[in-house]
């Protein structure tokens, strides 16, 4: 399967992802040929003109998804992760897993991502703010993982925990967010081979700001779902309730995929901004898509759910 | 003395177009976020809102310090306020929605947060028509009334504030809090005014 762009706007010709894909094989990070394929694809794709709305699904550059976060941790404002994360120290890190699995533990970072093979994709990234920008992740399936630590058939569900350091991360001084930040899948959302575990941007490390070292991509869920900084991993066989669900039930839920048709009770998920990097003050809103382009591998998994009431 | 308030006046124009510039000056530099039109709209209402509670500043000023300066320049920071929302709007609408008259009708019924900011610019707008001398003239008792509907658009900017943020609603509560300071001071002094009269009348 190509991870390409799905769609019609899926023209990416921004050079910097080949001078990027050199870069990786040279550093020997890159596992699979997915970009480079990707790439060819989208380039034999005929011309997107009909589509008047939305053209090009150009990558976001680097500095914009590099300086405008979401990580409480790291303070409440978008600028705020990049300059309180600088001293972050990611390594060593340690990630525990536990519960309803075989293979329980405390696993050095490094070691257990040696076990799987890493590539390159290219995700829209939806916040549920109504923003979206279009990121080269480098990571692996989190199948991989699960498979790896051999989960139970009790299990039902992926629990994640952020680190929790208030030395560290500033932001957990504050009472924001009950903390450690707290994130779940189903069972089969985290099976998905859509669902990544980044510990890459851009051909580049994570940076800190992102959520280094280690973090989930689940591209047609909005960002919040995207867990950061991980450091811990348990299999259960309830629905865990994760942070922003925690804070306000009748506003952010548990499965949070992007759906146009199920507005915030505030603001409406019709449209987004989306975020290039070019000069973009006369770009106005585009038409967000179901699971946000991605239904093609994820809406099987939620045949006859009410997405209005399991939002 | 009419030099003087000339030259305040002068100053505080020249102050209340610092935001503006500064907004023009980082668009320039790309210092507006990866987000620019969110930034902007962030900022074209956050100084709607504070140079709307320095206007309602300006009548306590007076109070207190009998200088009748803040009186004289209450007029100009009305109406930059007034300036800074329709900024706001006309980013909204413009640059954020692209001119879909749909989309934003259905964001004034549907989302109350817009609603209420749609609402306070709406009773702003006749405000700042209406706040030439010959209008106060023509309009007489009828202009002070009209005028106290910046009571209600305080009220409405900061429900507007604090409806839309997504978790801390810190900012705003400050803002609400100011807010409903300078209210609290005018019924504080109404009542008070009111008891001198009253003494007033018994002796």
């Amino acid at each position: 399967m190509k991870f390409k762009n799905t769609h019609k706007d899926s023209q990416t010709t921004d050079e910097s992802i080949y001078v990027n894909r050199r870069k990786l094989i040279k550093a020997g990070i890159i596992g699979s040929a997915s970009l480079l394929a990707s790439n060819s694809m989208a380039l034999s794709l005929p011309k997107a003109t009909e589509n008047s709305e939305f053209l090009i699904d150009e990558l976001t550059s680097e500095k914009d998804a590099t300086t405008y976060n979401n990580f409480y941790e790291f303070g409440l404002s978008k600028s705020d992760p990049v300059e309180n994360a600088k001293d972050f120290k990611t390594e060593p890190w340690t990630v525990e897993v536990d519960g309803l699995c075989e293979n329980k533990g405390t696993f050095d970072l490094e070691k257990l991502i040696s076990n799987f093979s890493l590539e390159e994709r290219i995700y829209r990234m939806r916040c549920v703010e109504a923003w979206s920008m279009v990121i080269p992740w480098t990571g692996f399936k989190l199948a991989d993982l699960i498979k790896y630590c051999k989960p139970l058939s009790s299990a039902k569900y992926v629990y994640f925990e952020t680190l929790y350091d208030p030395k560290q991360m500033p932001g957990q001084k504050g009472r924001s967010i009950p903390w450690p930040y707290r994130e779940g899948l189903r069972m089969d959302e985290a099976m998905n081979e859509l669902t990544l575990m980044a510990v890459g941007m851009y051909g580049k490390q994570l940076p800190n700001q992102n959520g280094a070292p280690l973090r989930l991509v689940t591209p047609w869920k909005y960002g919040f779902k995207g867990i950061k900084s991980i450091v811990k991993i348990k299999f259960l066989d309830k629905q865990p309730i994760n942070s922003w669900q925690a804070i306000a039930p009748q506003e952010y839920g548990f499965y949070a995929n992007v759906n146009p048709e199920v507005d915030h009770p505030r603001w409406s998920q019709a449209t987004e901004r989306r975020i290039t990097g070019g000069f973009s003050l006369f770009n106005s809103r585009i038409k967000t898509q179901m699971f946000n382009g991605y239904s093609d591998y994820v809406a099987s998994m939620y045949k006859g759910m009410d997405l209005t009431k399991l939002y | 003395m009419l030099k003087n308030i000339t030259l305040i006046k002068s100053v505080v124009f020249l102050l209340c177009l610092v935001p503006l510039g500064l907004i023009v000056f980082d668009g320039f530099q790309s210092n507006l976020t990866a987000d620019p039109i969110e930034e902007i709209l962030h900022r074209t209402g956050l100084w709607t809102l504070r140079i709307l509670l320095i206007t309602l500043a300006m009548t306590p000023l007076k109070v207190m310090t009998r200088s009748a300066i803040f009186i004289r320049i209450r007029r100009m920071l009305g109406l930059f306020t007034f300036f800074y929302a329709s900024l706001h709007l006309i980013v909204y609408a413009w640059l954020d929605l692209g001119l879909d008259f749909g989309h934003l009708w259905e964001d004034i019924v549907d989302r109350p947060y817009i609603t209420v900011g749609m609402l306070a610019w709406i009773l702003m707008l006749p405000m700042a028509i209406t706040s030439n001398r010959a209008m106060i003239r023509k309009l007489g008792k009828f202009w002070k009334r009209l005028h106290q509907a910046i009571y209600l658009v305080i009220g409405l900017g900061c429900l507007h504030f604090l409806w839309l943020v997504k978790s801390d609603i810190t900012e705003p509560l400050i803002y609400t809090g100011i807010g409903l300071s300078l209210l609290l001071f005018r019924v504080a002094h109404y009542y008070h005014g009111q008891r001198l009269r009253n003494k007033g009348s018994i002796q």
